[in-house]
């Protein structure tokens, strides 16, 4: 059980895909201008490392190591296909949106990453843990970054939501500003560079707070051993 | 002998995972298809139904349509014409006009045309305008594009066809000149283009047929 605490940690924080292992950054940059758009293609990340990881880690001993990527990139090209017909079928307007961003999940390094590193080596839940907290940890950056954007872009929250969760969600949408101009760099490219550099910057200072908090407790642990 | 094994081992397997993947995505292919062609159906309709609404056409808007060529409507590739008709009698043209000369790259726009060559709207289908500023082009960030409905080719007159800085009639964007004068020179040239060849554009007898 200790086992899948250490593989949520991992994917959520530890070894985030988006902020420690900085995989995957060209559609997390391009799409990151509203929530609802970060939430699209962050699902659809994960439904694609969970499948990929489950996959590989079931045929992981049948596979000879000389022909293990190329059936790698087979799996994950065929999940990665897969995803895209149902999404044109199921979230047309969606996948109208997200476009061209779909199919490249397949060049995501993030997927053949967690394909080689880890589900190669581990059993199947353990794969599926795993691709579950490391797709779950990349959507987060991406609707925080999302969000970021989005709010200081064009002053609102979960704008087009109807686009995913049909015309009753049109309502979700949040104006946090009203009569806002806008503030275009947060929408254009340059926006996503910098939004990402300030969530990075944040959560290592939050790590570094941490790992002065528990030096401090350690070492007033040492002290009170030694009295 | 042993390499030999092995290597046919491989090469049988990569092609039995070849195999799967593709056979799993055909089957995916092929029972989304029709769902998709319906989705792709309901979203064009979608769009044509807001310059044509249901009430004013009774025909199947999204197969009667016509295509044509001319350099003036932006590009050399084929234009698709849907032809709105009450009892076979035209109503209405929209025709799939581009606007080529856009801040980044063509922007691609419906012309909707009714039978006495008024506008009955225009809509911006497809662009990749800046964000807040030559975006509002598009009727979910503004109701700019809604300053062509009911305007013709004498209406206003040819001089008058352009944005306000250029002399014109038409509000251009703040901080936005060159996307909103791309579009009103291409809903222009289409109107040209529907006047010179109105009668052909609602021929029921496809073009191509004609030389078969």
């Amino acid at each position: 059980m200790n086992n899948f605490s250490q593989i949520f940690r991992d994917g959520m924080w530890k070894s985030n895909v988006a902020f420690v292992q900085l995989l995957g950054l060209c559609p997390l940059l391009a799409v990151t201008n509203t929530v609802i758009n970060g939430l699209g293609l962050g699902l659809a990340t994960t439904l694609t490392l969970i499948s990929s990881n489950v996959v590989v880690s079931m045929v992981r001993n049948f596979i000879r190591p000389e022909i293990r990527i190329p059936v790698f990139v087979l799996v994950i090209a065929s999940v990665v296909t897969a995803i895209e017909l149902a999404m044109n079928a199921w979230f047309h307007d969606m996948y109208k949106i997200l476009g061209i961003f779909i199919p490249l999940i397949v060049t995501n390094c993030a997927i053949i990453a967690r394909a080689e590193s880890f589900a190669s080596k581990n059993n199947v839940a353990r794969s599926f843990a795993d691709g579950l907290f490391m797709g779950l940890g990349f959507t987060c950056v991406l609707i925080l970054l999302g969000a970021l954007r989005e709010g200081l872009g064009f002053g609102t929250l979960f704008q087009q939501a109807h686009l995913m969760f049909g015309e009753a969600a049109r309502g979700l949408q949040i104006t946090l500003i009203s009569d806002y101009q806008g503030f275009l760099l947060a929408i254009l490219p340059p926006g996503a560079f910098f939004g990402l550099g300030l969530l990075i910057a944040g959560k290592n200072i939050i790590d570094k707070r941490r790992e002065a908090k528990q030096q401090v407790m350690a070492s007033a642990a040492v002290a009170e051993a030694t009295k | 002998m042993q390499l030999l094994k092995n290597m046919t081992q491989s090469a049988i397997v990569l092609g039995l995972f070849a195999v799967i993947g593709t056979g799993l995505v055909a089957d995916i292919f092929d029972q989304t298809k029709q769902r998709i062609a319906d989705n792709e159906r309901a979203s064009v309709l979608r769009n044509l139904h807001q310059l044509i609404p249901p009430d004013r056409h009774d025909n199947d808007l999204f197969n009667d349509t016509t295509t044509i060529y001319d350099a003036r409507l932006g590009t050399n590739q084929a234009i698709t014409v849907y032809r709105a008709r009450i009892k076979a009698k035209p109503v209405a043209a929209i025709i799939g006009a581009i606007a080529p000369d856009g801040y980044s790259g063509a922007i691609k726009l419906l012309v909707a045309i009714n039978y006495n060559g008024t506008l009955a709207g225009v809509r911006v289908v497809q662009h990749k305008e800046t964000p807040g500023l030559g975006d509002r082009v598009d009727i979910e960030r503004s109701s700019w594009i809604l300053g062509f409905n009911g305007k013709s080719l004498n209406n206003p007159t040819e001089n008058k066809w352009r944005v306000k800085r250029d002399g014109g009639v038409f509000d251009q964007l703040t901080g936005a000149t060159i996307t909103p004068r791309a579009i009103v020179k291409a809903v222009r040239n289409s109107l040209i283009y529907f006047n010179q060849h109105r009668d052909r554009l609602f021929d029921t007898v496809d073009p191509k047929d004609k030389n078969e």
